[in-house]
């Protein structure tokens, strides 16, 4: 080939060494530190002597991190059905390209793309028990006589999140499984249309079926985001009440940052690095085999 | 490939009209969209409503729908809070700035690299540029946040900026790859006969073709790093140096203790104009970035 003559091929590791050595600087350092600092009783205000494993011992017997980790994992599992069948329904609604549909879509879309901290808070103000403008709704919609005090009880907190989360980011499914079933080919919908197959026939044996990996793939990056959940917590329910709605994130950024128990922190950190990494293999797995095919 | 321009055609034939049935069936979806938007659309518009009351009618118990009289006392209030609006708005915009800097002269080039160059080991470099999504960012701010204070880049727009870096690389560097790959041999062959370095190939060649990629990288540098919460909050912890996400948080803190509801709904207004002008305008580049980075 004409190509390998005229033009070295390691000229190509010169393009790639800036990302690559921002990645080592910024990454993989940071993360062998991070590694380094877990063995160790390090604090902000210094220490730093090796304890060996004792930071990962004390994670075992801690309860609260356990209850941290139990809390965002009903967290995820809650939420990630939620988010998929809503986005998915919405998906089959807007799935036509007519203006009344994509403008729907784009509406459904907006929240995605402002900020945690924004929709946070504005979700805490329509959720507050004397000016927020739900009770408001819902007591002139006759649905409950009084409002709700929803930051007072961990239940309904948790609730609290997940209603605004789901209004959040429900159109990030949405959007990706509206490509998914546009990308049918019409074809095979024609076949089952001419064979008799009802709406619902179709949902459930075409389209369902032929973009099930698109639905594994978005549940998978759903899911993972959930498992690093932090701000809506950080902003609406501060952890409360007593500590009952911390997450794996708030519970570590609690120990480095709140509690300066550096080297205590860098564990939690490498645990919940693992954890995520089981899920992000399988994300990666499934990209690959769908670039494949 | 956006999702508002695909072909019609599959779109058509999944819900096909039959008979009177599927008319009903269409005044239902009709009707459906109706209520999604009002749903999706109600909490924004709410809000908006809310930041042109009068300070104390946006704080009334029980509150109105309606504000009673056109007033933007929150929203001055927001511009002389604290160090002033101008400071916050100008610390995001110079970060976010940074970030897309950042993102494009570190993507652009090593898309490039393992697009167009078939050298060995490219597939583990690759990898290892993809690694960062493996590891979430959350678990490294305690050592940059360590690395970062000695050498005062802590309450610096460049240290944040960097950790925004990190947060898109991946993704941007999956993206320019991909687009690298799409353009066709022979524009690079032609230009390679005329004896243009890899260089200028790259310059003059590759990246003109590749502006609808580098449009992407820099909406989500944008929009990720005016959001992003976390670091900001670690690493920007002197008041003149809080972003916008910091800002509403402070707001809602307020100086008196009491929430000044008003103000809050100001600040949150001011904090998701930005994003949404930025989506609206360039919607098309944010769907297919969407769809071809699932990866992050």
């Amino acid at each position: 080939m004409r190509r390998t003559r005229t033009l070295p091929q390691w000229h190509g590791w010169l393009f790639i060494a800036p990302a690559l050595l921002f990645v080592t600087v910024f990454v993989l350092i940071p993360l062998g530190q991070l590694a380094a600092m877990s063995l160790t009783d390090r604090s902000l205000l210094g220490g730093g002597k090796l304890i060996g494993f004792t930071n990962y011992w004390r994670i075992w017997n801690d309860a609260s991190f356990w209850r941290a980790l139990e809390f965002t994992a009903k967290y995820t599992l809650v939420l990630t059905p939620i988010l998929m069948g809503l986005g998915f329904a919405v998906a089959l609604l807007t799935v036509k390209n007519t203006l009344l549909k994509r403008l729907t879509r784009t509406i459904v879309f907006l929240p995605v793309v402002i900020g945690l901290s924004s929709s946070s808070l504005l979700w805490f103000w329509l959720l507050d028990e004397q000016v927020g403008l739900l009770n408001k709704l819902l007591v002139d919609l006759s649905l409950i006589r009084e409002p709700i005090v929803w930051f007072a009880s961990a239940d309904l907190a948790f609730w609290a999140v997940v209603i605004s989360i789901t209004w959040k980011v429900v159109g990030f499914g949405m959007v990706l499984f509206v490509a998914g079933i546009q990308s049918i080919n019409p074809d095979i919908l024609e076949a089952a249309l001419m064979d008799g197959a009802s709406y619902w026939g179709r949902v459930r044996f075409i389209i369902l079926p032929l973009t099930r990996r698109v639905l594994l793939l978005t549940t998978l990056v759903s899911a993972i985001s959930s498992m690093l959940a932090f701000d809506q917590f950080y902003i609406m329910t501060s952890g409360g009440p007593r500590g009952q709605t911390f997450t794996a994130v708030y519970w570590i950024y609690q120990n480095s940052f709140i509690s300066f128990k550096l080297g205590y922190g860098a564990a939690l950190s490498i645990v919940l690095t693992l954890i995520i990494l089981a899920f992000s293999t399988m994300q990666i797995a499934l990209t690959a085999r769908s670039a494949e095919t | 490939m956006t999702a508002a321009a695909l072909t019609s055609e599959s779109a058509r034939t999944i819900s096909a009209p039959r008979g009177g049935r599927a008319a009903r069936g269409a005044y239902l979806a009709t009707a459906a969209c109706v209520a999604v938007i009002a749903i999706m659309a109600a909490p924004m518009a709410l809000s908006f409503l809310a930041s042109i009351k009068t300070a104390a009618d946006a704080s009334a118990v029980p509150p109105h729908y309606l504000p009673k009289a056109l007033s933007f006392e929150n929203y001055s209030k927001v511009v002389n809070f604290q160090a002033g609006l101008a400071t916050y708005v100008g610390n995001s915009a110079l970060v976010a700035l940074m970030a897309i800097a950042g993102c494009i002269v570190l993507a652009a080039p090593a898309g490039y690299g393992l697009a167009r160059f078939t050298m060995r080991g490219r597939e583990v470099a690759f990898l290892g540029l993809l690694a960062p999504i493996m590891i979430p960012y959350q678990a490294l701010l305690t050592p940059l946040y360590l690395d970062f204070a000695k050498v005062g880049l802590v309450n610096s727009h460049l240290g944040l900026a960097i950790v925004h870096t990190i947060l898109q690389l991946p993704f941007s560097v999956f993206l320019m790859r991909n687009s690298f790959e799409s353009i066709p041999r022979e524009i690079e062959e032609a230009a390679m006969i005329d004896g243009c370095s890899a260089w200028r190939r790259f310059t003059r060649i590759f990246l003109p073709l590749a502006v609808p990629a580098i449009v992407t990288v820099a909406l989500f540098a944008f929009i990720n790093s005016w959001n992003e919460f976390l670091a900001a909050l670690i690493f920007m912890n002197r008041e003149t140096s809080f972003t916008v996400p910091i800002l509403l948080v402070s707001v809602r803190i307020g100086n008196h203790g009491a929430v000044d509801w008003g103000a809050l709904q100001a600040s949150v207004i001011i904090s998701i104009i930005p994003c949404l002008a930025v989506y609206l305008a360039l919607q098309r580049y944010y769907v297919s970035g969407l769809l071809s980075g699932a990866v992050k």
